[in-house]
């Protein structure tokens, strides 16, 4: 495939992603994707090694506990992705979990959990809870052993390579059809964190409900995001990555690439296919191919990230 | 033949212990009847509920995805309920009570308590 074939409509590149094959790798440059397919890629050909060693890995919605028919084993599928990651060539710096860690916020799927994660090679993890993990009745358990990097707000912030990452929750509150909400105090904070930040910093933003609308009838998006991303749009390059839908879902929008991510547990449906955003049952030998992850690099020239989602087989 | 004397204080006393057991026979009003409302496609039902002071509601999920039964004024939180599972509350007090789920807060409802 020449250079010039590989810059695909933004239409196309969506498609390909969609259909979420073993690996697609999309870089991006200046705000705009670009799929390459990821065997050709192994090759060099494309000049790929340029892309360096992974920056982090972003595993989502994992919902330990879970064990109804769209996937029986949600233990054996997140085992299988934490093999996948500890067998890359080369080890991403750090494991970003977006949330929906256990399925019923009970401390035993949370012990579970953090022992299997255990597991991966690259031991800093860095996390943020989604509703499942926020749905006991004091709102206790996530914070008991995830909550020290936010003295228990749920929000922090840390700098890695260069590059600022900021973690958000969403979870909290919700508006009456279900979106997810950030508060005033969350907004507050980011905006005194990202003060006086050269704007050539790049920014990944990661939170578990998706940061733009979706769907809305199924809560698929953030009420207040907007006060978000008008604090973010003078960043040269913005990374917001989220979980919650269970499957892939991109935009652009000027220097800010949009990114859900898979679940390691189950699929769901399309958008509006259903009555609700319930576990998708499908096939057997289809259930490895709508579960992964996705592995995230920063490209030296120009100083961008490249996101690579990759399925169970 | 049964004497007529004896007739008498049998129907006396078979009268007095009829009596006496209809009058410590617990009358309906004062017993609390089931009440339960079912979980299903993301949405409570029935959605508004009247019952009596005294009663205990249950909530039954029936739906894929786990929910919550969470009062307006915080009186009751049922934490995850998962499929098939069940969260329960006594209802002592008459008055209106709104509740919704905390994860699909697009699913709400009311009991009314008399």
């Amino acid at each position: 495939m020449s250079d010039d074939k590989l810059l695909l409509s933004r239409r196309n590149a969506l498609k390909c992603l969609a259909q979420g094959g073993a690996g697609t790798l999309f870089v991006l440059a200046g705000g705009v994707l670009t799929p390459l397919d990821l065997a050709r890629a192994a090759d060099d050909k494309m000049g790929t090694s340029r892309l360096g060693k992974p920056l982090f890995v972003q595993i989502s919605d994992t919902h330990i506990g879970f064990n109804k028919d769209a996937n029986p084993d949600v233990n054996g599928t997140l085992s299988q992705t934490i093999d996948i990651v500890n067998g890359m060539s080369q080890q991403p710096a750090l494991i970003i979990h977006t949330g929906d860690i256990t399925h019923l916020s009970k401390p035993a799927e949370f012990d579970l959990a953090q022992q299997m994660l255990a597991r991966l090679r690259t031991t800093e993890l860095h996390t943020v809870p989604g509703e499942h993990d926020t749905s006991d009745p004091t709102v206790t358990e996530y914070f008991n052993r995830f909550g020290k990097a936010s003295d228990n707000k749920g929000y922090y912030s840390f700098d890695h390579a260069g590059v600022h990452f900021i973690a958000l929750i969403n979870v909290l509150q919700f508006k009456p059809g279900g979106l997810g909400t950030l508060g005033a105090d969350q907004l507050a904070w980011v905006e005194a964190d990202l003060k006086g930040r050269s704007s050539s910093t790049p920014i990944v933003v990661f939170a578990h409900m998706p940061l733009w609308t979706i769907y809305e009838s199924w809560g698929w998006g953030t009420g207040d995001a907007d006060q978000l991303m008008d604090q973010l749009r003078r960043f040269g390059s913005v990374t917001v990555l989220n979980g919650h839908i269970h499957q892939i879902v991109q935009k652009v929008e000027g220097n800010i690439t949009f990114h859900t991510a898979r679940s390691t547990a189950y699929p769901q449906p399309l958008a509006g296919e259903g009555p609700g955003p319930s576990p998708l049952k499908v096939p057997s030998d289809q259930l490895p191919r709508m579960l992964g992850v996705t592995s995230v690099s920063v490209v030296k020239h120009p100083s961008s990230l490249a996101m690579t989602d990759t399925t169970l087989a | 033949m049964i004497s007529r004397r004896f007739r008498s204080l049998f129907t006396l006393v078979s009268v007095a212990i009829l009596w006496t057991a209809a009058a410590n026979c617990p009358s309906t009003a004062a017993s609390p009847e089931p009440a339960q409302i079912v979980i299903k496609d993301y949405m409570f039902g029935p959605n508004s509920l009247t019952v009596k002071a005294g009663t205990t509601v249950t909530w039954a999920n029936k739906d894929d995805e786990p929910h919550t039964v969470v009062s307006d004024t915080g009186l009751f939180r049922s934490g995850a309920v998962d499929t098939d599972d069940t969260f329960t509350f006594k209802f002592d007090k008459p008055g209106t009570y709104h509740f919704t789920c905390s994860i699909h807060p697009r699913m709400v409802g009311t009991i009314v308590v008399e």
